[in-house]
């Protein structure tokens, strides 16, 4: 066996991994589903929520932070254990308001996924809420902080990956909460990364709230169509109307997208949008029909061209379009009309 | 993008990455929690310096300056590759040597502006990178000396060998979605798709055969050429599909003149733009989120785009739009469905020959080259050569912008983007969200200054410059340096773009200088 590796045994299958691999990480990789609330993939570990707990030794241990040493036995699943996530899972909610029926994130929710994996109708610990009745005035993200189990996981996403660091921590047990400095109203980037990581409906888009959840919602695998990062977006459509975007974390943005591609959608549902060709007559442009509309170009560009030569025409295609579009452009003034006379915005 | 995390140098210059290219800068971030030390010059103190080690903050338009005096260091002090100047370049001669030599700190730092201490100090860790990589964007191309930048910065990348290999290079940052394919696609006066030159007989030939038709054999005109005709009368019709020249073209004034000296203007849009506005014939096209085809990212990927809802009322597909017009000049364009148009793409430029949606689907999209259906793509360029054999060292010497700061106009202007805004603003400024966070134009403009003029944050300025003039309120910052005002172009009602110029051009790519215009800032 070579040094830098380790063979550990979970639920009594044997297997190797690298120094350093958490036993989380060593489970998974076999296929061994172990529930997690805090932990992200794509975040550095936290420890904060206890819910991922294995046994090593008859002993209770988290295994996200647990790291894998010769010879460890692991149990993933065993009725203690299962026993003490459930009364983990139950702690949780005993702070957590019951509105599942009107939170935007039912049916997506990790907390609510292990309250149905546990059946736990009502909470078995009774005792003091945190009550908050302030509400963040930003214009995007909704911060329900009453439904916050303090994972962290937003205030790492926040750090780690956008580089920001606008939340944190504040105060002390019971009265701990994530908020930003002086708990001011958030005055970020916006990126919306917080929301694509946080497991309750404590952070939630503002301009999707109440548009729908997942039942009756269409998903669209598309591009973003602001800068040439090119991230890929899923796109939540109910009734020809973009109400949510999204990302998935295996694209080349790892699931992170920014202002504009996780809130700049409205546009495509906007009344402003055209909807009928417009032809100017006595100055004004007024709606017309495509039939006369595109005759019209062709008579009038016929005529240039006769008149003055094909390389009085001249066209700008768009760095917006797709390549199909720009490919058709470009054809259409070389071989359709006859000139190189083609360009487009690269340049500003 | 991906390589980005493993630079263990970053040199970004001339690029906002923070506000304009968001998700690249996490992986820059990425990179520097990795260890990696970044080196910024910025005129301005952009978001990401907080994250830099070293920041320059040049004068606007002293990039060549600043790389010089890089270059003498580096060369100065041995750090240089010789195996790859040897090998796989030419031109490292004595005339170039000289050049930068004349270059040293002292006089750098004289012309940018920048502590001579910073400069050595960017050089030495740049020169002594591993996987060294530069990234840049307009902040560099949009100057009458553009090009002279990009040759400086490649020149920097070949004297230390961060070229062919991974995780280094000389990386522009496209800053639309499709730049890189529009680029691709040929939509340029000079070459057909995949920058084959219309004007070599044997490449026409060829483009002749596949559309079967007699192809022009000159160059055509550029964007701001066909303007220029227009105003002397050459060009008479015009066909603007998706862009707002209007608004993010240099001095408004002459654009809007040009576009109503035309016979006859199409513009084919998504809204009544500031441009569509000026139109005989407007034609309503689909948004991305209405139709399928592909979309080519910065790091050359292409992928796909899929049909997200319907279009509006009459709203057509934007290449139907064109096959219509196509068929009234009496050329017949007819395609079954979009990727019928996607494999002639293939048969017109091979580095897509291997490309199919299927493949795209299924891999994740592809980076051209990938001439064959085995084809894995390529993740980054001139890994076994350079197209032209070796790559050439090009001697360049600073030019002062076209406008140098004087009595008149003491400011220099430079313009940008944020954040929360994109381009003209037609789809962010509909956004109520992004407008409550960033709805209202500002010039930026240095306290100090500010305290000088006797304005404060939020009075409103004239800023005059020699094509006209705008009202604005002010933004009293530390981002710019005492001297520099910077205005977002997104803007209407304060338009950037009134204030540019469009006769101070790069002579090669006839790129505008709009990060240097001088302006007057005078309390209103």
């Amino acid at each position: 066996m070579k040094h830098d590796m380790v063979t550990i045994t979970i639920d009594g299958r044997k297997t190797s991994v690298p120094v350093g691999t958490t036993i989380l990480a060593a489970a998974q990789q076999m296929g061994i589903h172990i529930p997690v609330l805090c932990h992200h993939p794509k975040l550095t570990v936290t420890g904060a929520c206890r819910v991922c707990i294995v046994e090593i030794g008859g002993q209770p241990v988290t295994s996200c932070t647990a790291v894998a040493e010769e010879g460890m036995e692991v149990t993933t699943a065993s009725p203690y254990i299962e026993g003490l996530r459930r009364d983990i899972v139950d702690l949780i909610l005993s702070d957590h308001p019951y509105d599942c029926m009107v939170c935007e994130r039912a049916g997506d929710c990790e907390l609510q996924e292990l309250a149905y994996k546990y059946s736990i109708r009502q909470p078995v610990f009774q005792g003091e809420r945190r009550i908050y009745t302030k509400r963040d005035g930003n214009p995007f993200i909704e911060r329900d902080m009453e439904k916050c189990i303090l994972c962290g996981r937003c205030v790492k996403v926040c750090d780690e990956v956008q580089g920001v660091g606008a939340i944190d921590y504040a105060y002390k047990g019971f009265e701990t909460k994530i908020c930003p400095p002086f708990e001011r109203d958030l005055d970020c980037e916006f990126c919306g990364q917080c929301i694509a990581v946080c497991p309750t409906g404590a952070l939630v888009s503002k301009p999707s709230l109440g548009k729908g959840r997942k039942r009756n919602v269409n998903t669209v695998e598309t591009v973003c169509p602001y800068c040439g990062c090119g991230c890929n977006i899923t796109y939540d459509v109910v009734k020809n109307e973009v109400i949510r975007a999204r990302s998935r974390q295996d694209t080349i943005n790892e699931g992170w997208l920014c202002v504009k591609g996780k809130f700049g959608f409205s546009f495509i549902n906007s009344p402003d949008r055209l909807t009928t060709p417009l032809i100017r007559k006595d100055g004004k442009l007024v709606p017309a029909g495509w039939d006369e509309a595109l005759d019209l170009i062709g008579e009038r560009l016929r005529k240039i061209r006769a008149a003055d030569g094909p390389d009085a025409i001249a066209g700008l295609s768009s760095a917006r379009c797709t390549n199909e579009e720009n490919y058709l452009f470009q054809k259409l003034m070389r071989a359709g009309v006859g000139t190189n006379n083609v360009d487009h915005c690269a340049r500003y | 993008m991906a390589e980005i995390e493993n630079n263990d140098v970053l040199f970004v210059i001339g690029s906002n990455t923070k506000e304009n290219h968001p998700i690249i800068a996490q992986r820059m971030i990425k990179a520097v929690r990795r260890g990696a030390t970044l080196i910024i010059a910025d005129p301005r103190r952009v978001p990401l310096v907080r994250h830099a080690g070293i920041w320059m903050q040049h004068r606007p338009g002293t990039d060549v300056a600043l790389l010089n005096g890089m270059m003498h260091v580096i060369l100065a002090e041995g750090l240089t590759d010789r195996a790859f100047i040897d090998e796989r370049t030419e031109g490292f001669d004595e005339a170039f040597r000289k050049t930068v030599e004349e270059y040293t700190p002292e006089a750098a730092s004289k012309i940018t502006g920048v502590p001579k201490e910073k400069i050595i100090a960017a050089a030495r860790a740049y020169g002594k990178g591993k996987r060294a990589g530069i990234y840049y964007t307009m902040g560099i191309t949009q100057h009458s000396h553009g090009t002279d930048n990009v040759y400086a910065i490649a020149n920097l990348a070949l004297m230390t060998g961060n070229l062919g290999k991974e995780s280094a290079g000389v990386n522009p940052l496209r800053g639309q979605n499709n730049v890189q394919g529009s680029s691709d696609m040929g939509c340029a006066p000079n070459v057909y798709p995949g920058y084959q030159r219309v004007t070599v007989p044997m490449v026409k030939e060829r483009f002749e055969e596949l559309w079967g038709v007699k192809l022009a054999d000159r160059d055509g005109l550029m964007a701001n050429e066909m303007l220029d005709g227009a105003l002397a009368g050459k060009v008479k019709a015009l066909y603007i599909m998706g862009e707002n020249p209007v608004l993010s073209d240099p001095d408004t004034g002459h654009t809007t003149k040009a576009l109503k000296a035309l016979d006859f203007l199409i513009v084919q849009d998504i809204f009544l733009t500031e441009t569509a506005e000026l139109a005989h014939v407007v034609l309503p096209g689909t948004s991305f989120a209405e139709k399928v085809g592909t979309f080519t990212n910065t790091e050359r990927r292409v992928q796909r785009v899929r049909r997200v809802v319907d279009a509006p009322g009459q709203a057509r597909k934007d290449s139907l739009i064109i096959m219509e017009i196509s068929l009234r000049l009496g050329y017949e364009m007819h395609y079954h469905h979009t990727e019928e148009i996607f494999h002639e793409i293939g048969r017109a430029w091979p580095a897509m020959a291997g490309m199919s949606y299927s493949r795209i689907d299924e891999e994740g999209g592809l980076q051209w080259p990938c001439p064959t259906p085995d084809h894995p793509g390529t993740q980054f360029l001139f890994k076994g050569g350079f197209p032209r054999g070796k790559a050439r060292f090009t001697n360049v010497k600073y030019r002062p912008p076209v406008e140098v700061p004087d009595e008149e106009y003491p400011f220099v202007l430079t313009t940008g983007r944020l954040l929360f805004q994109y381009h003209t603003g037609g789809m962010t400024r509909r956004e109520k969200a992004i407008e409550a966070v960033a709805g209202r134009p500002y010039v930026e403009i240095n306290r100090q200054d500010a305290k000088a003029l006797g304005v404060a944050s939020g009075d409103k300025v004239k800023v005059t410059s020699r094509r006209g003039s705008i009202t604005i309120p002010v933004h009293a910052s530390l981002r710019p340096d005492r001297g520099v005002v910077f205005i977002p172009f997104h803007y209407r009602e304060a338009a950037a773009n009134v204030l540019t110029s469009s006769t101070a051009v790069d002579p090669i790519c006839k790129i505008p200088e709009l990060k240097v215009a001088t302006v007057r800032v005078e309390k209103s």
